[in-house]
């Protein structure tokens, strides 16, 4: 699943273009982490807890706010993204 | 109390409404105003078809009888889009340059452009998404039926007459704009738009339900927790198998969904709207849902024993006298099932019509078919009839099992049987090593299994005796504990076994067989889709006729689509006019383009038929592409180098060619110089010469003065044209700017050319003509005369014709001149602007030649060109203008 | 003295001033007006004289001669070729298909006829 890195080095060097292309790339990384996360808190519920105890307005409420906090972070990340891309 | 006629009044408005925002969509995308239509929330809402009335209606009855579980089949989705960095983006990129047209185009294409594969994917969609569609219709006259039990529900002709007007409205609307464009790639705003406000439509009525019952009924959100409690659903307790599979199951499917690949890949207009996409569309998921569950548990509490909890969306609202609100309800529902069925026709008609029909139709017309049958009209009827043919088909099948519960699981086991589409389409976009046979192994060993585990129970076919005691009455091959498997849940069960075999058998014989040259480039531009731009993988050597090219080319991305693609291409090459050189670059570049109309494998074949080749020799020199582009994929900057230099060769040879073409003539030329000034002065002399003996009778003597006055004439027109001429090239020539219509200018050089009243038909469409231009128009008007009297002279069919047309792209007006005569051969199209330059065929028409070098000077000074324009049947000029603004210039 | 000329030529004045001169001296003047069929039109005619232009719509002048040279007419009719491109080249390559008198338009009336004339009886043209 490797894909090669977006952003070519400038040649010309300079600190703060490495900087931001750094930065750009570890915020691509955490992109990628995203759907990891996700299922991570979406599917340990059921695998671990399984059968277990614990009440469907808990999980339902669980699941809700996984949900909005995935999504919150997921703007968040790309905006800063493309927000990168045009400064 | 709403009645059946109100109803359906409501349901006609609404739409009609929607045709209106597709009408308006559609002109304004012509228009080229596409703001808001390419806007990124335009794009995710368009997404929304996932959410079809299986998950409006059902989501709430699944919630009521399995709890929490219907949460998986938004989870799903919302993992692929959190996660699109990594695969969407990829999906979609590869999408858009390899201009691909359905799922199965992209399979296709991947694997060798395999018309098999493509066949195969297509039916596997067409198998999964027909009872899907019958669902949609089943959920519509339902819906009708909850509203109006008494008058409805008792009559089932009705309903079924219900679903047959759905079905048929569907048809027409996505026939009316669903195949106004033939390029699949040329998005359809007018649909797209009215998705979009249909995914409206459909949140703001599940949120007001849900509003109304939260804090409506409930009174709040914590009572509404206690209820839930309360309710029986509490009693569910997650099955992590069902969970985990269900999630997966619908990761996939939003994925292969044929019509989730339309919207999400095919409809793209722009990549970065996905990073938009990315996490709208999972909000958009979690609104749709987040009321769901206590729909499901007020619905249980409040509406008697043994409603049905599938349509708990309609019936509450109706059940506590909410009329509007039900109303709402039921356009919401209406709009999940229409769109759902919109889109998948649409999707699955372009893979019915490229991958089936076309191929079938193009090997009955033998090889020929591609230059000379009209391709166009017969692909946009073959996606007409595929639309119908898929709608009737999910009528016939609703028709058939409407009504039985097995219709109500049919959106589970949909999914899995597209599933089965992921590992070739992970494998083929991750891994070289992926081949046509491992994908085809993969996806007959998946499909075959889903069939007999999942799908043909599912619709109830199988006899009892064979689902207890398998097929042969051997109990290892029982459906629904494969090999021993017991006691999983039968989707489950289906899902690990054809999804594990079909990798499987993918995997092996991927490792086991050799790819052809074919699959090895196109697995190479997919893979790599990111390192390697839009320099995409194509093949093709030999020895294609350019001119044969555009025809077709014509035939199938429209005239003005096909001339500007070539004409772009040889300039790229370094030449001018339309006809580039068919290098192997051109003829990919083509059959790209080509891929986006009748995708990859027909494009491919269609190509091929006009190279002319062997295929053996275009598999030899694939291996000789495949190795060059492995050698450049190291060495960008010798791909560079290496295209200048054979730039700049071409142009050299290019120039030496018109050099030795020019040399050749110009003895012939000043041969002609003299013909026209000697052949005049021979008539002068010889006449006034009897003139001077005297003696003739009056009547002769005026006779032979008059032929005296017409010769000078004659001699003084020509001096003119070539003191025009040099006056034109010195660059001396001022233009005088006037403002004047188009369709003036026109009708003046028709009158002035005597084409009004000659043999000869002018055709013209005044309509076109209507434009104002600020320019110098008696000398544009010169180009006209020009042009219409060489139609007038050199024209040779029986009843001689000429087309004049207008059309206006991009600020630039072209005017074409297209007679239907035998034209001008390639081999002379490039000096017929020279000076002097008549074709030996037509040597003694009574003009010196000097008429297009003359055009040819004017257009430049006037800021346009006049070219001549190959593969129109007869002699065919352009004269192209810069349109600039009257004010502007003024 | 023979009486008949054909002419082979598509200018109409052309056509028109020659026809005036020769008929005026007492020819018959049978006309072909382009290259194709001109042979043909040579055969049928049977004349003394044959007057051609080189530059004719469909078959050039040179061709025709050298066809009929080649046994598609008597090895010794008289052929009058015209030309307007004056190019001495066009002279060379007419005598060596055989040629019997080379005329450059424009022409004198009297130059014109007095060639017709010699080659009727004969006599190699006196004029250019």
């Amino acid at each position: 699943m490797s894909e090669a890195p977006e952003t070519k080095p400038t040649p010309r060097p300079s600190k703060f273009l490495e900087q931001s292309v750094y930065r750009r790339r570890r915020l691509i990384d955490a992109i990628k982490l995203l759907p990891t996360l996700g299922a991570g808190l979406f599917l340990t519920p059921a695998l671990i807890l399984g059968t277990g105890a614990g009440s469907t307005a808990t999980r339902l409420v669980y699941f809700f706010f996984c949900w909005m906090v995935l999504i919150l972070l997921c703007a968040t990340l790309t905006r800063a993204l493309s927000r990168g891309e045009e400064g | 109390m709403v009645t059946f006629n109100i109803l359906v009044t409501v349901a006609l408005v609404y739409v009609a409404a929607l045709f209106a925002v597709a009408f308006y969509a559609d002109r304004s995308a012509k228009k080229g105003r596409t703001k808001w239509l390419r806007s990124p929330l335009t794009y995710t809402l368009s997404l929304s078809v996932y959410c079809t009335a299986w998950t409006f209606y059902g989501a709430v009855g699944n919630a009521a009888r399995s709890g929490l579980e219907y949460l998986t089949i938004y989870l799903g989705p919302t993992l692929v889009f959190l996660g699109f960095w990594v695969l969407l983006r990829k999906l979609v990129r590869i999408g858009r340059a390899e201009r691909i047209t359905s799922i199965a185009d992209l399979i296709s294409s991947r694997y060798g452009k395999s018309t098999a594969l493509a066949v195969l994917v297509t039916c596997l969609a067409v198998t999964g998404t027909t009872p899907y569609i019958a669902l949609q219709l089943q959920s519509v006259t339902l819906s009708f039926a909850a509203f109006v039990p008494s008058e409805a529900g008792g009559n089932l002709a009705d309903l079924n007459s219900t679903a047959l007007w759905v079905a048929a409205g569907l048809a027409v609307f996505t026939i009316l704009f669903g195949t106004r464009n033939l390029d699949a790639n040329e998005r359809h705003h007018g649909v797209v738009t009215a998705i979009a406000v249909e995914a409206i439509v459909k949140l703001v009525a599940l949120l007001a339900v849900g509003i109304f019952v939260v804090w409506g009924v409930s009174g709040g959100l914590s009572d509404t927790l206690q209820i839930i409690e309360a309710s029986p659903v509490a009693e569910w307790r997650p099955d992590a198998g069902r969970w985990v599979g269900m999630t997966f199951l619908s990761a996939a499917a939003i994925i292969c969904l044929p019509r989730m690949f339309q919207v999400m890949v095919v409809e793209n207009e722009d990549e970065r709207h996905l990073t938009v996409a990315s996490w709208a569309f999972p909000l958009y998921l979690m609104l749709m849902s987040l009321f769901v569950l206590p729909i499901a548990v007020v619905g249980l509490a409040v509406l008697p024993e043994g409603a049905n909890p599938d349509l708990f969306v309609l019936t509450l609202p109706l059940a506590l006298d909410q009329e509007l609100l039900a109303m709402l309800a039921f356009l919401g529902g209406f709009s999940s099932a229409t769109s759902m069925v919109i889109v998948a026709a649409i999707a699955l008609s372009t893979m019915v019509s490229n991958h089936i029909v076309l191929p079938l139709w193009l090997s009955m017309q033998g090889p020929k078919a591609t230059v000379s049958g009209d391709v166009r009209n017969v692909m946009i009827l073959s996606r007409r009839i595929s639309i119908g043919a898929v709608l009737a088909l999910g009528y016939a099948y609703f028709r058939v099992t409407g009504g039985t519960a097995a219709l109500s699981s049919i959106g589970l086991v949909s999914f899995a049987g597209v599933a089965q589409i992921v590992p070739a389409l992970l494998g083929g976009i991750y891994w070289r090593g992926a081949t046509r046979r491992g994908a085809l192994a993969g996806l007959i060993v998946g499909f075959v299994i889903w069939g007999y585990t999942l799908f043909v129970p599912a619709i109830g076919l199988l006899p009892d005796s064979l689902m207890q005691n398998g097929l042969f009455a051997m109990s290892w091959l029982r459906p629904q504990a494969l090999f021993g498997l017991v006691g999983l849940d039968p989707l489950v069960h289906s899902i690990f076994w054809s999804m594990a075999l079909n990798s499987v058998a993918f995997l092996a014989v991927s490792l086991v067989t050799f790819p052809s040259p074919i699959e090895r480039l196109q697995g190479a531009a997919f893979v790599n889709v990111f390192s390697r731009g839009e320099s995409g993988a194509g093949y093709v050597g030999g020895v294609a006729e350019t001119e044969d090219l555009l025809v077709m080319a014509q035939r199938l991305l429209g005239a003005r689509e096909a001339q500007t693609l070539f004409q772009q291409s040889a300039k790229d090459q370094g030449k001018l006019g339309y006809l580039p050189d068919p290098t192997p670059e051109f003829v990919s570049t083509l059959e790209r383009e080509l891929a986006g109309s009748v995708g990859a494998a027909t494009a491919h074949a269609m190509v091929r038929q006009i190279d002319g080749n062997a295929a053996v020799s275009v598999q030899d020199l694939l291996a000789v592409a495949d190795e060059s582009a492995q050698m450049l994929e190291y060495s960008s900057q010798l791909e560079d180098k290496s295209r200048e230099l054979e730039q700049t060769a071409r142009q050299l040879r290019d120039a030496n060619d018109k050099l030795t073409a020019l040399s050749v003539q110009k003895d012939a030329f000043l041969s002609q110089v003299s013909h026209e000034l000697r052949t005049p002065m021979t008539s002068i002399r010889s006449f006034s010469e009897f003139l001077m003996e005297g003696g003739m009778k009056a009547p002769d003597r005026k006779r032979y003065s008059k032929i005296i006055h017409d010769e000078s004439i004659r001699l003084t027109r020509l001096l003119d044209d070539l003191l025009d001429l040099s006056f034109l090239e010195s660059g001396q020539a001022a233009m005088n700017d006037q403002t004047a219509s188009l369709h003036d200018v026109l009708d003046r050089a028709v009158s002035s050319a005597g084409a009004s009243k000659g043999a000869m038909t002018v055709r013209r469409n005044p309509a076109d003509e209507q434009i104002e231009l600020r320019t110098d128009t008696d000398r544009l008007s010169q180009v006209f005369i020009n042009l219409i009297s060489n139609a007038q002279k050199y024209c040779d069919a029986q009843a001689p014709t000429l087309d004049i047309s207008v059309s206006e792209k991009q600020g630039q007006v072209d005017i074409d001149f297209v007679d239907n005569g035998s034209g001008i051969p390639q081999s002379q199209q490039s000096i017929i602007f020279e000076k002097f330059a008549r074709l030996s065929d037509h040597s003694s028409a009574g003009s010196a030649g000097l008429g297009l070098a003359i055009c040819r000077e004017v257009m430049a000074r006037l800021g346009g060109t006049v070219s001549y324009l190959p593969g129109q049947g007869g002699a065919a000029f352009r004269v192209s203008l810069p349109r600039r603004r009257v004010a502007e210039a003024a | 003295m023979g009486n008949s000329v054909l002419l082979i030529e598509d200018e109409p004045n052309i056509i028109e001033a020659i026809s005036f001169l020769l008929e005026r001296d007492g020819w018959t003047v049978r006309l072909h007006t382009e290259g194709v069929g001109a042979v043909e039109a040579v055969a049928a005619a049977n004349p003394d004289v044959v007057v051609l232009d080189v530059m004719l719509p469909g078959r050039s002048g040179f061709d025709i001669l050298r066809e009929l040279r080649q046994g598609a007419a008597p090895a010794d009719l008289p052929v009058l070729m015209l030309t307007a491109r004056g190019q001495t080249k066009d002279r060379e390559l007419a005598e060596s298909y055989g040629v019997s008198g080379f005329m450059t338009k424009p022409f004198s009336n009297a130059e014109m006829l007095q060639t017709v004339r010699d080659l009727a009886e004969g006599r190699p043209p006196s004029g250019s």
